[in-house]
């Protein structure tokens, strides 16, 4: 006979029990420390923070073992922790033009003030299984060399200097923040920018990819990707000046995009913009092809109905938290509703059965 | 529970969600967009009930979570139980107990009563959105009372299938202005919505948005003269408590197709049987 | 700053807000009901209501106008430091507060835009008293008919008449509220209107 469903508590619990027991795993094998995955797992703790918004890299490690390695679900770890934070203040915009760079390049422009810095890139490795990481091999160490003294200088700002390149004027409106307010259509660059850094990685990438097989193409150069630290300061009105309050590794992209000229705009180089927490260059790349593409309004481009072209399109699917829970929503019971329709599509199939034996008849 | 604040939410967020709330009692059926916080639960599983929960409870509060119109599946409890920890309220499965009730694709069949607050998880508040994905053009719509795209939706359902193939989340139009999406409560309960001596309050969490209905709200189902509303259900009385004016879930019971039909309301089916009320597949004959 | 700056807001903020948000709820969903708001000890000229309902609803993040005589030391002072709300004027105000004279006129605060009606101002009045008698209300969140003493009536129509824009309205005396939002249907008259026309 049947009898209600009950004990949803009991089972919830349980799931949570088994859960603790699979993150675990065998615990014959040594358990893994924040320390660890911070230290090893960096890559995976600086995605993390770039798309949780919170720059804490023990917190992204923990997040990541709590998850047991689902960035999506880290993320959602982080974001769900940040809410809770009070806000003290603002911090002064960084300057990354003073950054501390372990890498810097420029696909323009083959040697320039600053030079050229490699950095710690997978790019020139070849992708070939390295065992001896298997066997537990020390790591070699590095050679290591002074860092040149001085700024970086940004390549745009050569290319400024000549007018060849779109002006980017300096602006000190706060901009807005879509974690405290809601996302409004349409959206200005700062706010487009700050849904673009803490969007998810594969659909940024995506979205930049399909620009370059011509989906709202806009002939994107490389023009500086540089990685390192800079100082975060903020003003202490008490102090009546900006004291350093700590230390963010960043990821930088400028695009140079090559820019026939339009019925508002002479010819000239305009310019992509990516920035986001920790080394995610492949985010930061991406970023700065899909801001290019949604800017094509201010630049009086055509819209040719790329889905990267539409700020509404990309906004409101970039968040993963968002496309997460809507997604996996679908699982839990609509028996209801599945029900209404149940009982719709029996009455439309006697509808139709009784049409066809009339025509039949007929 | 003294990690986090009063149900959860800090107050500056509480106020936000609260002055929200006001603006959508004050333009019934108008959605308020408001700035939803990243819940310690997915977006999609009621964060937008939750927070609306969160910034209307009070300690004296009696709390009953619905999901599918029953106390005990697991996310109706995992949400009483998220507010019974942070929040400190008692809960209860019972209607006419309850002072807040969440809930998700229903409205309980017990008629409410005022003093109590119905707070409603909705996936998509925006009526016209399959209609038009955009938002920057359903605003539009709203605003200018553009519904003609929404009537020639359902009138194209009338004339390819004899009537209105829309069976939950029903559209409805607010005091003759707005046109509301109730969430996905299935039609039989959209006659529920005006009239009503509670106060019933919408979240939308992922969307950004809240809404609401004050107390006797008019609200009415679109239609057409030649093809007027009709609430329906399956048409059978429930297996367990007989009762024949009752939403009604469908069970499967055996390898062969047997079916059964039984209240969606779970509080209402136990309530009746209590009270000596059997349906034909619990021991009693065929209906009350 | 005095001393009663620091103290008069509620002995528990999460709890007090709680209990005096679910008045303004009360009232805002049946207009024409009369409900006590606890919880606030302001300075003069602001009423015990008026205080618990800026506490529950204002911070850093709305503009509140201070009419007439509300616009005072010892007001700002014990706003800013319990809400951090920023002054401004009526034209640009989230919420206003003040005696009903000093309020006016009506039309200098926002109405919100046709495709942002809830952008508009709420507006806080002190009342000399609060009945529920006097005008007749009628519209979503009354059953058939309220009747609730307003300081006026065709302003109140007037307001209705740009549904669904408009100001809405939170009426308090001592410690009682009672809400006016812009959906309701104001006829009739009462005997402060009747007092102020025939002053004008």
């Amino acid at each position: 006979m049947y009898v209600a469903v009950k004990g949803g508590e009991r089972a919830i619990e349980n799931a949570h029990a088994w859960i603790a027991e699979e993150r675990r795993g065998d615990t014959d094998i040594a358990e893994l420390s924040i320390a660890q995955i911070r230290e090893q797992l960096s890559l995976a703790v600086n995605r993390v923070m770039a798309e949780g918004s919170l720059y804490d890299p023990d917190l992204a490690a923990l997040a990541i073992k709590q998850a047991r390695g689902d960035l999506i679900e880290a993320i959602f770890l982080i974001r769900a922790y940040r809410t809770t934070l009070p806000r003290f203040g603002a911090s002064e915009p960084v300057d990354t033009g003073a950054m501390a760079c372990d890498r810097r390049i420029s696909a323009t422009f083959k040697d320039l003030p600053g030079g050229q810095v490699l950095g710690p890139t997978f790019d020139y490795t070849h992708r070939l299984l390295d065992f001896k990481l298997a066997a537990d091999g020390e790591a070699l160490e590095a050679p290591s060399r002074e860092a040149a003294p001085g700024d970086v200088p940004h390549v745009t700002d050569f290319l400024n200097r000549e007018g060849l390149i779109e002006e980017a004027p300096h602006d000190d409106t706060p901009p807005p923040d879509l974690t405290r307010e809601p996302l409004e259509i349409p959206a200005e660059r700062a706010l487009r920018l700050q849904a673009l850094t803490r969007a998810d990685e594969g659909f940024t990438l995506g979205l930049a990819y399909s620009t370059q097989r011509g989906y709202g193409r806009n002939h994107a150069f490389v023009g500086e990707l540089r990685i390192g630290s800079v100082p975060v300061e903020m003003d202490i009105p008490e102090l009546g000046f900006s004291v350093e309050i700590g230390e963010v590794t960043l990821t930088e992209c400028e695009t140079v995009n090559q820019f026939k000229g339009s019925k508002i705009e002479p010819p000239q180089f305009t310019r992509g913009y990516g920035l986001v927490f920790g080394q995610t260059e492949r985010k930061a790349i991406s970023m700065a092809l899909v801001d290019r593409a949604l800017r094509w309004e201010e630049l009086g481009e055509d819209n040719v109905g790329a889905p990267a072209q539409d700020a509404e399109f990309v906004l409101y699917h970039a968040d993963n938290i968002q496309a997460t829970g809507f997604l996996e929503h679908i699982k839990l019971p609509h028996y209801v509703d599945f029900q209404s329709e149940l009982e719709l599509v029996r009455k439309l199939r006697r509808k139709a059965g009784a049409q066809q034996v009339q025509e039949a008849a007929e | 529970m003294t990690e986090y604040n009063f149900a959860y939410l800090d107050e500056q967020t509480k106020r936000m969600i609260r002055r929200a709330i006001l603006k959508g009692l004050a333009i019934p059926g108008y959605q308020v967009p408001f700035a939803s916080r990243e819940m310690p639960m997915p977006y999609g599983w009621g964060t937008g009930g939750v927070q609306v929960s969160a910034a209307v409870l009070t300690p004296e509060d009696t709390f009953k979570v619905i999901d599918q119109g029953a106390d005990d599946t697991t996310n109706a409890v995992s949400i009483r139980s998220f507010f019974q920890r942070t929040a400190g309220v008692a809960t209860t499965t019972s209607t006419s107990d309850a002072t807040v009730i969440q809930t998700r694709h229903r409205i309980p069949e017990e008629p409410l009563h005022e003093g109590q607050i119905l707070v409603y998880q909705v996936p998509i508040p925006e009526p016209l959105r399959f209609l038009e994905p955009r938002e920057s053009e359903t605003r539009k719509m709203h605003s200018l009372e553009e519904y003609g795209l929404m009537h020639v939706k359902l009138y194209e359902d009338i004339s390819r299938h004899g009537h209105i193939a829309t069976s939950y989340a029903y559209p409805v139009k607010v005091e003759g202005r707005y046109v509301m999406d109730p969430s996905p409560i299935p039609k039989f309960d959209n006659p529920k919505l005006g009239d009503m001596a509670a106060i019933q309050l919408f979240g939308a969490g992922r969307e950004q948005r809240i809404y609401a209905l004050p107390p006797y709200t008019k609200v009415v189902s679109l239609d057409f003269e030649d093809h007027p509303f009709e609430a329906s259900k399956a048409d059978h009385p429930c297996g367990m408590c007989g009762a024949t004016d009752s939403y009604l879930d469908e069970v499967i019971i055996d390898d062969a197709g047997g079916r059964m039909f039984v209240c969606s309301d779970t509080d209402y089916c136990e309530a009746r049987q209590a009270a000596g009320h059997m349906g034909k597949d619990n021991g009693g004959k065929d209906a009350a | 700053m005095q001393a009663n700056t620091l103290s008069g807001g509620f002995v528990d903020p999460a709890i007090g807000s709680a209990h005096a948000f679910r008045s303004v709820m009360e009232a805002m969903a049946r207009p024409g009901t009369i409900q006590n708001i606890e919880g606030a000890a302001p300075p003069a000229p602001l009423s015990p209501a008026m205080g618990a309902v800026l506490l529950t609803l204002c911070d850093t993040e709305t503009p509140v106008y201070l009419a007439g005589d509300l616009d005072c030391k010892a007001v700002r002072e014990w706003l800013s430091f319990h809400t951090g709300a920023p002054f401004v004027g009526p034209a640009h105000c989230m919420f206003a507060v003040g005696a009903w004279d000093a309020l006016a006129p009506l039309t200098v605060y926002p109405i919100g835009t046709s495709e942002y009606p809830d952008r508009s101002a709420t507006l806080i009045v002190k009342c000399s008293e609060l009945a529920a008698s006097g005008a007749t209300l009628t519209g979503p969140g009354i059953k058939d008919k309220a009747t609730l003493s307003l300081p006026d009536v065709d302003a109140f129509q007037a307001n209705r008449s740009l549904f669904p824009l408009g100001l809405d309205f939170i009426l308090t005396s001592g410690d009682r509220i009672a809400a006016l939002p812009r959906s309701t249907d104001v006829s009739g008259s009462s005997s402060e209107a009747a007092a102020h026309k025939g002053a004008s």
